[in-house]
């Protein structure tokens, strides 16, 4: 039994892309049997539904499908997430499906992951889809990615096809964002190179999948540098016992702040010291990404919800001009002129959009400079004003400070990811 | 003062606390009127936990709301009064019983508490006119709510819809309602139920009796191990006896079994579900036994 607890253990968030064809639902089948997160009663649905439906193996992509219409449909309907861990690491797994609503669908599994796996079908090699992902990944700023190629068993453990394959995503990746990528041989469906390593590929010398995502280094993934403390609730007890006590209370988004930094408060610019932090009923030294703390300030200055705390020489430059990427999730297009709500961190404005500057095709990556409007799941450059200044970094820079949503304010929906560019 | 973090490292707990903590001071600087579902089991403890470290030193700043199916267990109230009055919080009680009385649900003989506690539940919501509940799911609890978001939108008829759920990213969350809709808000959706029992450990949280290993008259029914209870009649065949045991959830009365257990301690709580074979959820409740998609029905129609 691990010895690990999990107030121990570390955290990694990936997303994981690709169709049922490819075998997605089988390999994350395969990771939570073999790291024993399935129980017996999961086991046992999974094994009469196979069953039921005339199988003679047991499908383990049963063990993802959530909703009834899904299983009816044999089809996947929306990000769904996965839980399993080994004994220093926990995971959390953002399934997202291939098809119907990928760009959504990946852009929102993304936006929170580490690390993205995309799969592809050994016998297919790359497809159109695969490039895809791998764009909304390098997009969306995941800093790692894992191709796993995967049925390696139905090119009988080919060297050769994986380095075609291996080779020919290298050179697509050059034009991307990606700062650390793994190339995996596997067979979800055996288990080759998921957990244990295969013994039908000797050529293959790196890590297992399983133990690549155990290991990969995601500690320095965050901004330590740049101290960002968007304000999201003003706590003031007003009791006999706290009579005075205000703090200002969120969620580091970037840099470390420290009793006795000299911050700036925006957007009024504002100055002031840092003279305490809390984390519930203790004072801490430091607090940095992704930690919820309560910060005082030595200086009764005006702060309320929607401000950013940061420090007086490196704030972001508040500004009412956005130039962004953005991914349109309505069927209504986005459209110039068009009036939206927008959440930056925690403050809420409305924008207004001034100008698609061109429409990206994902699957070429050429630039649609004469398009008009964004359709349901296509992805642009957006130019947008909005009515109060809003503090922002490039997303290049911090996911937190560089990221927002647009939502649709007749109807409250969430209808557009944005990211913030330089 | 604490350790200073050299390495600037934080747990895997210690960010899912850090999540949760964010969820809570977001929904209560965003809604007008939030509050907080209370079963007085774990997950619901924990939630209440997070919501006392999010605002302190200040109260929290919403109401605790508890369905009371008149089947409750008496350990699970007298915990929920204990953690009531330390956090100087407002209980509303909804009673079952009163919602029976005053027809807003209709108790037919044949439906279970649990799918009555939906409408007095929903009933509960719109007379105090909540714009936020806070449940304690958790997705790797089951299948259904694997897909549900942390910002859970119900329309005014307290339904969810599982296929046309708004896209959460990051940590931007969107609370936008209309008049009569509500927001069912799921802080912990990204704990298991072994970062529960470890956080309970590491917090030194207090938790019903029933948790730990006790003696209690049991008697057996579809393969689950029941309460010996005026509340729950044996029928013909089923045989009382005294065995040692503990809930791993805690539910209707009627409805949540216990099982065999030597654990007294939070430790030997978290060796036994790590060997466990079977679900928290499998093992021991008969409402989500009746069919594959119980969990989903329920949730569709308003359940926590």
């Amino acid at each position: 039994m691990s010895t690990v607890k999990s107030t121990q253990m570390d955290l990694l968030r990936f997303a994981t892309a690709g169709s049922v064809d490819d075998g997605k639902s089988t390999l994350i089948g395969r990771l939570l049997l073999d790291s024993k997160s399935i129980f017996a009663d999961q086991l046992e649905a999974v094994e009469s539904t196979s069953k039921s439906k005339g199988y003679d193996y047991t499908d383990l992509a049963l063990l993802t499908d959530g909703l009834r219409s899904e299983r009816e449909q044999g089809i996947t309907i929306d990000v769904a997430y996965r839980y399993f861990a080994t004994p220093n690491r926990k995971f959390i797994i953002a399934d997202t499906p291939g098809h119907v609503q990928y760009t959504r669908n990946m852009v929102t599994g993304a936006s929170t992951a580490d690390l993205g796996l995309v799969l592809v079908d050994a016998r297919q090699g790359l497809t159109e889809q695969s490039r895809r992902h791998a764009v909304i990944l390098s997009l969306l700023r995941v800093p790692h990615l894992v191709l796993a190629v995967n049925k390696m068993d139905l090119v009988d453990f080919s060297q050769e096809v994986y380095d075609k394959i291996h080779a020919e995503f290298t050179a697509f990746a050059t034009k991307l964002n990606i700062p650390d990528l793994a190339v995996i041989p596997i067979s979800a469906l055996a288990g080759d190179n998921v957990v244990n390593r295969s013994e039908n590929m000797p050529w293959y010398s790196g890590s297992t999948l399983m133990h690549h995502l155990e290991n990969v280094h995601v500690a320095s993934d965050r901004d330590l540098i740049d101290a960002r403390f968007p304000v999201q609730y003003v706590i003031r007890p007003k009791s006999d016992e706290f009579h005075d006590y205000r703090g200002y209370a969120g969620m580091v988004a970037g840099g470390v702040l420290k009793p006795g930094d000299e911050v700036v408060v925006l957007p009024s610019g504002m100055t002031s010291k840092i003279s305490r932090i809390d984390l519930f009923d203790k004072e801490i030294m430091e607090a940095f990404p992704p930690m919820s703390v309560t910060v005082h300030l030595e200086d009764d200055v005006d702060v309320s919800r929607g401000d950013m705390i940061a420090r007086v020489k490196n704030a972001p430059q508040p500004s009412q001009d956005i130039d962004a990427m953005i991914c349109w999730m309505s069927t209504t297009p986005l459209k110039p002129r068009q009036k939206l709500a927008i959440k930056h961190t925690t403050r809420t404005a409305r924008v207004l959009v001034k100008d698609i500057q061109y429409r990206l095709d994902i699957n070429t990556l050429h630039r649609d400079q004469d398009a008009n409007e964004l359709g349901v799941n296509e992805i642009g450059r957006v130019q947008l004003r909005t009515t109060v200044p809003l503090l922002c970094d490039p997303y290049s820079q911090n996911r937190t400070t560089g990221s927002f949503i647009l939502i649709d304010e007749a109807t409250g929906v969430t209808v557009g990811a944005g990211m913030i560019n330089n | 003062m604490t350790d200073t973090h050299s390495d600037y490292r934080l747990s895997q707990l210690d960010q899912l606390e850090a999540e949760s903590i964010h969820i809570f001071r977001e929904v209560a600087a965003e809604f007008e009127k939030p509050v907080l579902m209370f079963s007085g089991g774990k997950d619901s403890i924990v939630m209440l936990r997070l919501a006392e470290k999010a605002f302190y030193p200040a109260k929290i700043p919403f109401p605790v709301l508890q369905v009371d199916t008149g089947l409750d267990f008496p350990e699970v109230l007298a915990t929920r009064d204990n953690w009531v009055n330390r956090l100087g919080v407002n209980l509303v009680v909804a009673s079952i019983d009163d919602a029976i009385a005053n027809g807003v649900v209709v108790d037919d003989g044949k439906t279970s508490r649990n799918r009555l506690q939906i409408g007095t539940l929903l009933n509960a919501i719109e007379e105090n006119g909540f714009t936020a509940a806070f449940g304690g799911g958790r997705r790797d609890e089951e299948k259904a709510r694997a897909k549900e978001r942390v910002y859970s939108h119900r329309d005014e008829f307290g339904q969810w819809d599982p296929k046309n759920q708004r896209p959460e990213l990051w940590s931007l969350y969107n609370g936008r309602l209309h008049a009569g809709e509500h927001m069912r808000i799921f802080p912990i959706s990204n704990w298991t139920e072994l970062d529960i029992w470890d956080y309970i450990g590491r917090e030194g949280i207090e938790i019903p009796s029933i948790y730990f290993s006790h003696q209690r008259r049991v008697f057996e029914r579809d393969g689950m191990l029941m309460s010996e209870t005026p509340l729950n009649p044996t029928r013909p065949g089923e045989v009382i006896e005294e065995r040692t045991v503990r809930f791993r959830t805690c539910g209707d009365i009627t409805l949540t079994g216990c099982v065999e257990s030597t654990a007294s301690t939070i430790d030997e709580i978290i060796d036994e579900i790590s060997v466990a074979t079977l679900t928290e959820r499998g093992a021991t409740r008969g409402d989500d036994r009746f069919s594959e998609a119980a969990m989903e029905d329920r949730k569709k129609e308003g359940y926590f």
